[in-house]
């Protein structure tokens, strides 16, 4: 699950990649013709839209495929980069760049494309970028206040007007579309051209126009990477077709005394539930929690197995049978829930020794060695982060 | 390039980009990272005084030029490059509208990146940054400077015109 920085590709290799990103961004702003001030500043004065169909389109483009890739899984939204939103200082800072665009004919990135091609204006425009840069460290102290006013943190445009992330991003959508359309009547206005384009044409625009309308009804309509696992769960249950791998409660308990290191020990229980009771070395993944990608490296990995357990039995097959679209670890399952290792361990009654059978103090021998030496392992291992700390003696003399 | 499959290309790069990094594109935070090491390459007492200095020095941990943005433009430079070779686009040219003097141009150009600079600085990011790249992820604040910009720029047009109409 994406974003790959930083687990899948390092910090370091993110560097490569960035200069391979940006080598293809450069390329396609300048295909796009942005390397000339004239196509650039023609938005401004209605002669040529290119600016705003490239600007708009990729916008789009990307909002339209975030969108696909979070109902499939493939990317977690929830910690991409989101640009926090200080009120004041957005407004204004782009007004004065809106003021720098019409002055110079460039922004940033355009005027590096167009540098990098040789137009000395742009150079210039570089150059002026970094004395602005220069300037705003310089007066930093003094708009301070100003530019850390209206904190808003980084809210997104849908939660700002109530409605549903899909909701907006039709109502985007729309407004390109007609922005595409009218602006073409403006420009084909200013250039004294009439505004006829051929059946074929039209007819490609107005696919492509409808193209994101289609992803967005996927994205509405089709079940997303959630309810996809969640049918072939209830599918595999119905067939009856999956085998589960059980283990007993005593099984467990001499797999933790002896093997803790090589097993996890999952409790797919709410977390009040895992702080109210949990066996002992448990770790907790609530069972809707099992696809969050920070436990991806539980459930794909081939050293640990996990043992997983719950309050009945059909939320521990539900979750062992979820964490197998997660990864291939090996699984588990408990036998008993998780009340009843308590009652077996925790709560254990010794059997009158005069009536029980050599079984049942069999039984109750191994279960008080078991929950002694698992309550000493947990202790043991208790502070096993921790660095040991030593008393520093202080050295006393005179007399 | 029909601009609408340019769009769309430019769309792909920007998505892949959060897909992989899990962040957008850019361009003004390189000219920040331009500037603070050469603020403290020639100045460092400067540097180790000013207030905005101090604040950077903390995320960039004493490599302000290791940072995605500055290797981002530095591919954007090849990139550029490159599709003008390919296009046959590439020499020193001077361009400007048709009335405006040298001189005009030169003092807009110098004058609009000085402007630019400062607030892409104040807004957190540009054109790409906060414009395009905050669209794609729908920030509030991303879009809200997008129309700041455009507002703005269309509303100084009429006054820059002589820069670049007939």
């Amino acid at each position: 699950m994406g974003p790959l920085v930083p687990y899948i590709i390092s910090n370091e290799f993110n560097l490569v990649i960035a200069l391979i990103i940006g080598f293809f961004f450069g390329f396609v702003l300048e295909q796009a013709g942005f390397s000339s001030t004239k196509k650039l500043v023609g938005l401004f004065y209605g002669y040529d839209f290119t600016v705003l169909r490239v600007f708009f389109t990729a916008g789009v483009t990307a909002m339209v495929g975030v969108l696909l890739f979070y109902h499939y899984g493939i990317l977690d939204i929830s910690i991409i980069y989101i640009n926090p939103t200080f009120l004041r200082s957005a407004i204004v800072g782009g007004a004065i760049m809106g003021l720098g665009f019409i002055m110079g004919g460039f922004c940033p990135g355009t005027s590096v494309c167009a540098a990098a091609i040789g137009k000395m204006d742009a150079m210039l425009f570089v150059l002026g970028s970094f004395i602005g840069v220069f300037a705003f460290a310089e007066s930093y102290p003094l708009i301070k206040d100003f530019y850390l006013a209206d904190a808003m943190d980084p809210v997104t445009m849908f939660e700002m007007l109530g409605m549903s992330r899909l909701a907006f991003a039709i109502v985007l959508t729309f407004v390109a579309v007609f922005a595409f359309v009218a602006t073409w009547f403006v420009e084909m206005k200013v250039r004294k051209q009439p505004a006829r384009v051929s059946k074929t044409r039209g007819l490609r625009y107005s696919v492509a126009a409808l193209l994101p309308f289609v992803v967005i009804a996927i994205v509405a309509f089709l079940p997303g990477r959630q309810e996809i696992i969640q049918n072939k769960i209830a599918e595999a249950q119905r067939q009856k077709e999956c085998v589960f791998y059980e283990i007993s409660a005593d099984e467990l308990a001499n797999e933790i005394i002896h093997n803790y290191y090589k097993i996890n020990v999952i409790d797919v229980r709410t977390p009040a539930e895992y702080e109210q009771f949990h066996l002992p070395m448990a770790m907790n993944i609530p069972i809707d929690d099992i696809t969050n990608r920070k436990w991806e490296m539980v459930f794909n990995q081939d050293v640990k197995t996990n043992i997983f357990y719950a309050g009945d039995s059909l939320s521990v097959r539900m979750a062992c049978l979820k964490s197998r679209f997660v990864g291939d670890a090996k699984n588990l399952i408990l036998t008993e829930t998780a009340a009843e290792f308590k009652t077996m361990f925790y709560d254990l009654e010794q059997p009158d020794l005069a009536t029980a059978s050599k079984q049942e103090i069999n039984e109750y021998n191994y279960r008080s060695n078991a929950i002694r030496e698992m309550r000493q392992l947990v202790d043991a291992l208790k502070n096993i982060g921790q660095p040991v700390v030593r008393e520093v003696e202080v050295a006393s003399g005179g007399c | 390039m029909n601009p609408y499959l340019a769009g769309f290309l430019l769309g792909l790069v920007l998505l892949g980009t959060i897909y992989i990094t899990g962040r957008g594109l850019g361009a003004s935070g390189a000219i920040k990272s331009g500037v603070i090491a050469t603020v403290e390459s020639v100045a460092p007492q400067h540097a180790d005084k000013g207030l905005f200095y101090v604040e950077q020095a903390e995320e960039h941990q004493g490599r302000p030029l290791n940072n995605w943005l500055v290797f981002e433009v530095l591919g954007v430079v090849i990139g550029a490059f490159f599709s003008g070779v390919w296009a046959n686009r590439v020499g020193l040219k001077f361009e400007k509208g048709p009335k405006a003097t040298n001189w005009a141009r030169v003092i807009g150009a110098l004058a609009g990146g000085t402007l630019f600079g400062y607030g892409s600085q104040l807004a957190r990011g540009c054109t790409s940054g906060s414009a395009l790249s905050g669209m794609a992820v729908m920030s509030f604040g991303g879009i809200i400077t997008m129309f700041a910009i455009f507002g703005s720029a269309y509303a100084f047009a009429y006054f820059f015109r002589k820069l670049w109409l007939k």
